[in-house]
């Protein structure tokens, strides 16, 4: 086995050497997402065909979906992070875990708005209470609930702790938001693109949104990064380290 | 190019899909950021209350009350 696979996960697990490493990935994640998101736009928005049955208004799943994955996948990596910093008190695990809520909830909500402005034309209206989107709005309140609680608390790793605690239990809802559209009628359509089997949808259409997928996902590194460095300034303030950074000798507390 | 901006007669509904897109996460980019810099003035305004409160003359007491 790989033994430098651990170490080097042990020793990002110091808050100095995280907030070093994330200072480094953070401006080339946010740079190659914004020209792959760039490229991703062009190729839906301009290259590939309209539809056959919605026109143009079909153009909006380039934005709709790669979030609405975006909403369940920083989920999952918050619920992993919650779960190790609970049971093995990794400060950075919980710091991770409650930066990435904001995160998600960010693109819960860019699912549920951009989801209305394609509901509008589609089905006639902005809203109905339906089960893929009645589970993605209890998703958005559930990420909400998840910030609210950790900032209700003076003491921030007990904050992180409780917060962590309803990361868990509200992680049934990310399978019934994913199966919402097999379980029950729903006015929602179908998955268009599986990991098992065929996909539902042309090369043309298929690639603008892989490449969407890939932008989004390094914004979450990216935006999670920054965030984590602004956390840990603030929750390590008295530590050597940081006053180290004070004093400004590599420049980057600027 | 006219007509593929217009996006049929979607055009309202694809780029406020798009505007929305980016102005959630341009604000999500910039708070952190933001947040960051505040911290590391508080930081420094605490720090150099402390120091204040540090008597002229006697040796700093090595990064003790943090």
């Amino acid at each position: 086995m790989a033994n430098w696979v651990p170490l080097w996960l042990h020793r990002l697990g110091s808050p100095p050497v995280f907030y070093r490493f994330a200072g480094a990935v953070r401006p080339w994640a946010l740079g190659l997402a914004i020209v792959l998101a760039g490229v991703a736009l062009y190729g839906g928005l301009f290259v590939a065909p309209a539809d056959y049955q919605q026109g143009d208004a079909y153009r909006i799943i380039f934005l709709h979906v790669p979030s609405a994955w975006m909403s369940l996948f920083i989920y999952g990596a918050m619920a992993v992070a919650a779960f190790v910093g609970l049971v093995w008190r990794i400060k950075i695990a919980e710091v991770v875990a409650m930066e990435s809520a904001p995160v998600g909830a960010a693109f819960t909500f860019i699912t549920l708005v951009t989801g209305s402005l394609w509901g509008k034309p589609m089905w006639g209206t902005w809203w109905t209470w339906d089960a893929r989107l009645t589970s993605e709005l209890v998703l958005l309140f559930i990420y909400l609930g998840v910030i609210g609680l950790y900032h209700s608390f003076e003491d921030r790793r007990q904050g992180a702790r409780a917060a962590s605690f309803l990361v868990l239990v509200g992680a049934v809802n990310v399978p019934i938001v994913h199966f919402s559209v097999n379980w029950w009628n729903t006015l929602h359509q179908g998955s268009t693109v599986r990991l098992l089997g065929p996909s539902h949808i042309e090369t043309s259409m298929l690639w603008p949104l892989l490449t969407m997928m890939a932008a989004t996902k390094l914004y979450y590194v990216a935006s999670l990064f920054a965030r984590v460095r602004a956390d840990l300034i603030a929750s390590e303030g008295g530590k050597g380290w940081v006053r180290e950074l004070l004093a400004g000798r590599d420049g980057d507390a600027a | 190019m006219n007509a593929s901006l217009a996006m049929g007669a979607y055009g309202f509904y694809v780029w406020s899909s798009v505007a929305v897109f980016f102005i959630v996460l341009l604000i999500d980019t910039l708070a952190p950021l933001a947040r960051r810099r505040r911290n590391l003035r508080e930081l420094r305004a605490r720090i150099a209350r402390q120091e204040n409160r540090r008597r002229p003359g006697t040796p700093p007491s090595n990064e003790s009350n943090a």
